[in-house]
C-alpha cells in the first residue's frame, strides 16, 4: 500500500486517494475507521499524502492566531503603561481589544471551518475530535508511545497520521480547552456587547456554567489559555524530537502534506 | 376602601407641586417617558396603598440604612408612607407580640396581595438555627410569609446571592432567597447595599404598573442592572486610551485614570452606580478614587483580593495562587521536564551511537 513514490507521478495520485481510507477492512463503519486511522503504522520506506491543504492551512492559521491572542489576552490582563496626554488623543487599549476580538473571532471561524473538514476531509482530518477510547488496541499503543518517550522501548513505531498519545494530547489539551475558550471568550464578548444583543443571546447561558460570576469566567479564560500554552509547548518539542529521533517526517508534512518514513524496517 | 398614596401625603402636609416632582423623578429615573410621569401620578392617587412587608434575616440592616437615605428630601418621606411599610423591624414602633401580630393580620387580610421584601437570608445549617426571628427560625418565617405575598424583592447581595455570611466554607449555610422560595416571582435587587433610588424606583414601578419590572436572566431589574459600571464609567475614555494608576498616590492616579490595573470590578458588575450614583448622585466609587469592589455580583466575596482583576483560587495543593501563576507555574514545570527531557535524548544517542561504534564490544542493544 505504501510503496515508494516519486512526488508528482500518477502513482503518488492514486496513494492520495487510497488513503482516503486506511483499508478495506476497516470500512466496515465510521467508528472502526477511527481505530484504524489511529494505531495504523506501516512498514516499508516511502511516502504517504496525509494532510490535505485546508487543513495544513488551518493548522498555520490557527496556530498564528493563537500567538495574536495569547499577546493580545496578556496586554488586555496588564495593559502597557500609561501614554502620556489627553485620553482622546490615544485609542491603545481599544485597538489592543479590537485585534483580540478579531483574531478571536477568526479562530472560531476557522475552527468551524476545521471542524466541517474532519466531515468531508480524509479520515486523518478526523483523528483529533474523536479518541477511539473503547479500543484496547488504541489504549495499548498510547501505553507503547508512553514507554518510548520514557525511554523504554529502544524504538519507535510508525505512524501515518497522529500517534495515538498525540491524538490523546491533541484532543484533552487543545480541542477540548480551545473550544472552552471560544464559549468563555465570546460570552465576555457578549458582556460588552451588551445584554440586549444578540451575542448575550447566543452565549449568555456561558456564565450560567460558572455560576453566573463573570470574575470566574475571566479567571478560567486565563487558565484555558495556559493549558494551551502547555500543549503547545509540549506540542512543538515533540513535533521537533519526533522529526529528528522517530522514522517519519513531521514538521515538514504539515507544510506538504507528505509524510515520509526513512527506513524500511517492520 | 384604603387610603390613596396622594390623599395620604396630601394630609401629611406635601404639596401637590412636590408631589408632580416626586412624579417626574420617578419617571426619568426608571428610564421611562415624560409621559409616564402622570401616570405614575395617576396611579399614586387612585390606588390604594400595597402593603409591604419588610422581613429581615441574617443581613447587617445597609440595605435599610441605604433606603431610608433616599437622596431626594421628599423620597423617603413618599416612600415610606407610599408602601404602607405595615413591618420593618428597623422602623417600627411596636415590638414583641404586638409586631408579630400585624405579621398574622397581613396574612389574613391581604392574602395574596402583599409585597415580601426581604432584606438578609436565611441559614439553613442546624435546621436554621443561627438566625433566630420572634423566637423562631428565620427560614419558617420567611416560608410562611412567602407563602401568600404577591412578589418577593429580595434587598441586597445577602437576599440575591447570599454575600458575606455564604462566602467559602459558608458555615451557617446562608442561603440567597431564590433556593428557598421557588413559587413566587422573585425580584433582586443586588448591592451591599442597593442605591436607595434603585430600590425606592423597583417599588415605584411595581406600584405604578401593578406588575414585576422587566428582568434580565438573573432576575434583575434591567433597567438598573442592564449595563456594567464600566460601560458607562466617566473613566472608560482613559480605559480604551491605556491609561491607568498604577499606585494609589501616582500621577495617573491624581489624573483620575482608570484604576482597572488596581481591582477595579466595574468590567464585570452589573449596578447603576456609574449613572445613578450614590448620596443623592453626589458621587460613586470609582468617582471617588478607589475601584469597584463587585458588591452586586455573584461570590464578590470569594473573587477576592479586591485590589486583583483576578481571584485567588484554592489550588490542589492547597495554596492559594491566581490563575496566572497557577499558568506560570504549570507552564515552568512542563518546560523544565521538556528540558530534561531533551537532556535524557541527547544522552541515549549518544550511548546508542558509542555502542555501534564500538559494534559486538558492549552488550547488543544495551
Amino acid at each position: 500500500m505504501v510503496d515508494i513514490a516519486a512526488p508528482g507521478n500518477a502513482k503518488a495520485e492514486a496513494d492520495k486517494k487510497e488513503f482516503r481510507k486506511p483499508s478495506a477492512e476497516a470500512k466496515a463503519g465510521f467508528l472502526s475507521d477511527i481505530v484504524a486511522t489511529s494505531t495504523e503504522t506501516v512498514s516499508p520506506a516511502g511516502k504517504v499524502f496525509v494532510y490535505e491543504g485546508p487543513l495544513r492551512l488551518w493548522h498555520w492559521v490557527n496556530a498564528g492566531l493563537i500567538v495574536v491572542l495569547c499577546v493580545t489576552g496578556y496586554f488586555i490582563a496588564k495593559p502597557p503603561p500609561s501614554l502620556p496626554g489627553e485620553a482622546s488623543d490615544h485609542f491603545l487599549l481599544g485597538n489592543i481589544r479590537m485585534v483580540h476580538f478579531a483574531a478571536g473571532q477568526l479562530l472560531a471561524v476557522a475552527f468551524l471551518g476545521r471542524i466541517y473538514w474532519a466531515f468531508v476531509g480524509n479520515d486523518h482530518a478526523r483523528q483529533i475530535f474523536l479518541l477511539p477510547v473503547w479500543s484496547g488496541k488504541w489504549w495499548r499503543e498510547v501505553l507503547f508511545e508512553l514507554k518510548w518517550y520514557g525511554f523504554l522501548e529502544p524504538t519507535p513505531k510508525k505512524y501515518i497520521g497522529h500517534n495515538p498519545m498525540a491524538q490523546l494530547a491533541m484532543f484533552t489539551l487543545f480541542v477540548v480547552p480551545v473550544t472552552l475558550q471560544i464559549l468563555t471568550g465570546f460570552a465576555l464578548y457578549a458582556e460588552g456587547q451588551g445584554t440586549d444583543s444578540w451575542w448575550f443571546a447566543v452565549f449568555g447561558w456561558v456564565f450560567g456554567v460558572f455560576g453566573d460570576n463573570s470574575f470566574a469566567v475571566h479567571t478560567y479564560h486565563h487558565l484555558f489559555m495556559w493549558v494551551i500554552v502547555v500543549f503547545s509547548i509540549v506540542h512543538i518539542y515533540a513535533a521537533v524530537r519526533e522529526d529528528i529521533m522517530s522514522r517519519q517526517s513531521l514538521i515538514s508534512t504539515m507544510v506538504s502534506g507528505w509524510r515520509y518514513f526513512k527506513d524500511d524496517k517492520e | 376602601m384604603a387610603e390613596t398614596f396622594y390623599e395620604l401625603i396630601r394630609r401629611q402636609g406635601v404639596s401637590r407641586r412636590s408631589f408632580m416632582k416626586f412624579c417626574s423623578l420617578t419617571a426619568t429615573s426608571l428610564g421611562l417617558a415624560p409621559a409616564y410621569a402622570s401616570q405614575i401620578a395617576n396611579a399614586m392617587e387612585s390606588k390604594p396603598r400595597t402593603p409591604v412587608v419588610w422581613l429581615n434575616g441574617l443581613e447587617c440592616t445597609c440595605c435599610s440604612e441605604s433606603f431610608i437615605r433616599s437622596g431626594h428630601p421628599l423620597v423617603s418621606d413618599v416612600v415610606l408612607s407610599m408602601l404602607s411599610l405595615d413591618y420593618s423591624h428597623v422602623l417600627m414602633a411596636s415590638a414583641g407580640y404586638q409586631a408579630e401580630e400585624i405579621l398574622h393580620d397581613i396574612r389574613a387580610e391581604h392574602k395574596g396581595n402583599y409585597i415580601l421584601a426581604v432584606e438578609g437570608n436565611p441559614p439553613l445549617n442546624e435546621g436554621g438555627m443561627y438566625c433566630i426571628v420572634g423566637g423562631r427560625p428565620f427560614v419558617e418565617q420567611l416560608k410562611e410569609m412567602a407563602a401568600d405575598a404577591k412578589a418577593i424583592i429580595a434587598w441586597g447581595s445577602c437576599a440575591s446571592n447570599g454575600c458575606v455570611q455564604a462566602a467559602a466554607p459558608n458555615p451557617t449555610k446562608a442561603t440567597p432567597i431564590h433556593k428557598v422560595i421557588r413559587d413566587k416571582p422573585i425580584i433582586k435587587v443586588p448591592g451591599c447595599p442597593p442605591i436607595a433610588e434603585v430600590m425606592t424606583g423597583v417599588i415605584s414601578y411595581m406600584l405604578t404598573f401593578d406588575r414585576v419590572p422587566p428582568l434580565d436572566r438573573l432576575g434583575r431589574p434591567q433597567m438598573f442592572y442592564g449595563q456594567r459600571i464600566h460601560d458607562k464609567c466617566y473613566r472608560r475614555p482613559h480605559f480604551d486610551a491605556g491609561q491607568f494608576a498604577e499606585e494609589w498616590d501616582d500621577d495617573g492616579s491624581r489624573k483620575g485614570y482608570c484604576l482597572y490595573k488596581m481591582g477595579c470590578r466595574g468590567p464585570t458588575t452589573y449596578n447603576a452606580c456609574s449613572t445613578v450614583r450614590w448620596n443623592g448622585g453626589v458621587s460613586f466609587p470609582i468617582q471617588s478614587g478607589h475601584g469597584c469592589i463587585g458588591c452586586s455580583e455573584e461570590e464578590f466575596w470569594d473573587n477576592g483580593p479586591f485590589y486583583d482583576r483576578l481571584a485567588k483560587v484554592n489550588t490542589p495543593l492547597g495554596a492559594e495562587a491566581n490563575a496566572d501563576e497557577i499558568g506560570t507555574a504549570a507552564a515552568g514545570a512542563v518546560g523544565v521536564a521538556v528540558a530534561a527531557h531533551v537532556g535524557l535524548t541527547a544522552l541515549k544517542r549518544a550511548r546508542d551511537k558509542s555502542a555501534a561504534n564500538g559494534a559486538g564490544a558492549g552488550p547488543e542493544g544495551q
